[in-house]
């Protein structure tokens, strides 16, 4: 008998080998945990996010212009924006006012949120990125929304970005 | 013991009683042991710990804690459902079971009733719990019960005839169809019958599989294509008797393999007066090698086709089991 791969087999042989992958592989993990255990106790242990993880999206809020490009972006419309102007006084006497714009609100609806990182692909200044922080579960669906404040607090776990590529 | 002990058990009632109690703690006891070891051994087979938070150690209250969860569901019945039917099936797949523990010899003597068609009676007796899967599948009121109750009719008449003609080569060498008396034809003997009836026992273990409608046999159930074929629209206390039928069924067929081709409660070797004791661990310790053996090949083997099925049944067991049963017959006469 031939497979599929032309080697010569044994009838049966397919079967023997996959009984022995599974039995293998149990012993394997019963004595040797630390080595072939690929799953995580997790409250009590914790894997490592990877460099590039997709936690949480961390806000800046000094850098946010109020420019409503990834609200508008947003495929669930989970971002909500509110801002003023504010009028500066002139660098010298008799110039002309100076105008800014003042975040009053950014809010990421979490519960709504799919993670996809179009806001932060989207940001002309930088005011996103994504955090590798994951435990941010609510009891209530409402506390999912953050607001500025605390999406300002997930800057403190944003990784240093990665040198450029050569 | 007390003289008025044994005065109490010899009323036929009191002890028809104690049997049945001691039944009724069986079931859910090995149900629960069964269960349990395929949740760890198949994980472990997976690269996973399996249940680990209940109990505190191991997640060895893992079966108790799903047990009391089954307990607070709602008892759902479909509103087209015919009710009478669907309530009494899963009573019918369990009762199967519980019958066929009458039958199993745990050592000398140790047996609920030693019928002189033993045999006969416990591969007869498991047949009841066909019925009831094909009651489940048709009272459901629900193409995928009744599409997994048609497909496990299918399976388990074409699988009922293996598994009875198997033992056949058995019952030719022990030249008795009681169950005990297999096994001490066996130990007369001097050897278990596998050693001559390794087809039978090959075909009678691939059948008790497909009996179980246990991967690689699972296409009354096929999750992919029949959501849970005919426990689809079970819940609850009803979907946990299905459950500790399929576990208790596995434990009984076991059995019944272990009896009639490994030697029952005999191992070559142990004196024959420590068997009352002895008796029982042995059987137990067989039953259950031949339970991970289930477990092994459920987590190995990938479903079957509906087509591929029946040609297992009809064209290979059934033609190599009545091969075995002439070829025994013959060296029986001549030998």
């Amino acid at each position: 008998m031939t497979t599929s791969n032309g080697r010569r087999s044994f009838p049966g042989m397919g079967m023997t080998k996959g009984l022995w992958v599974t039995l293998s592989t149990m012993f394997k993990t019963i004595f040797l945990p630390n080595k072939h255990l690929l799953t995580v106790n997790y409250p009590k242990e914790k894997e490592t996010p990877v460099p590039r993880a997709r936690g949480v999206i961390a806000l800046d809020q000094e850098a946010c212009t109020v420019c409503m490009l990834c609200a508008r972006q947003c495929p669930d419309w989970c971002i909500y924006i509110e801002g003023h102007k504010e009028e500066q006084a002139p660098a010298e006497p008799g110039g002309r006012i100076k105008v800014r714009a003042e975040l009053d609100r950014f809010d990421i609806d979490y519960a709504l949120c799919m993670y996809c990182g179009i806001c932060v692909e989207v940001c002309p200044f930088d005011a996103l990125f994504w955090s590798p922080e994951y435990e941010f579960s609510e009891e209530h669906m409402g506390d999912m929304l953050h607001d500025k404040e605390r999406l300002q607090g997930w800057l403190a776990t944003v990784p240093d970005a990665p040198g450029l590529e050569k | 013991m007390p003289d008025f002990v044994i005065d109490l058990f010899d009323n036929f009632w009191v002890a028809l009683g104690g049997k049945l109690a001691l039944v009724a703690l069986m079931i859910p006891l090995i149900g629960m042991a069964i269960g349990f070891a395929e949740m760890k051994l198949s994980a472990k087979m997976q690269h996973r710990v399996g249940p680990y938070f209940a109990g505190g150690r191991w997640g060895w209250a893992q079966l108790i804690a799903d047990g009391v969860k089954f307990f607070q569901k709602e008892d759902l019945i479909p509103e087209e459902a015919d009710r009478p039917v669907f309530k009494i099936a899963p009573i019918f797949v369990l009762m199967g079971t519980v019958a066929l523990f009458v039958v199993i010899p745990f050592g000398p003597g140790l047996i609920f009733r030693d019928l002189s068609v033993g045999v006969f009676y416990a591969l007869a007796i498991s047949s009841i719990s066909t019925i009831g899967i094909l009651m489940a599948g048709w009272s459901s009121a629900n193409k995928y019960s009744l599409m997994g109750g048609l497909r496990a009719a299918g399976q388990l008449i074409a699988y009922e005839l293996p598994l009875v003609l198997a033992v056949v080569g058995s019952i030719i060498l022990a030249g008795t169809m009681s169950m005990s008396g297999i096994v001490e034809a066996q130990i007369d003997a001097g050897y278990p019958y596998v050693i001559f009836q390794v087809v039978g026992f090959a075909v009678f273990m691939i059948a008790s599989l497909a009996e179980l409608s246990r991967i690689p046999f699972d296409m009354p159930i096929a999750e992919s294509e029949l959501v849970m074929g005919y426990l689809t629209e079970y819940t609850g206390f009803r979907f946990l008797f299905f459950f500790l039928a399929e576990f208790a069924n596995m434990f009984t067929l076991s059995a019944i393999a272990v009896t009639l081709f490994l030697g029952g409660y005999w191992l070559p070797g142990i004196p024959a007066d420590t068997l009352e004791f002895a008796g029982p661990v042995i059987l137990l310790g067989k039953v259950f090698i031949l339970v991970f053996v289930m477990i092994w090949f459920r987590w190995t083997f990938p479903r079957f086709r509906e087509d591929q099925l029946q040609t297992l049944a009809w064209k290979w067991l059934i033609p190599i089991a009545l091969a075995n049963i002439m070829i025994t017959a013959t060296l029986k006469v001549f030998l």
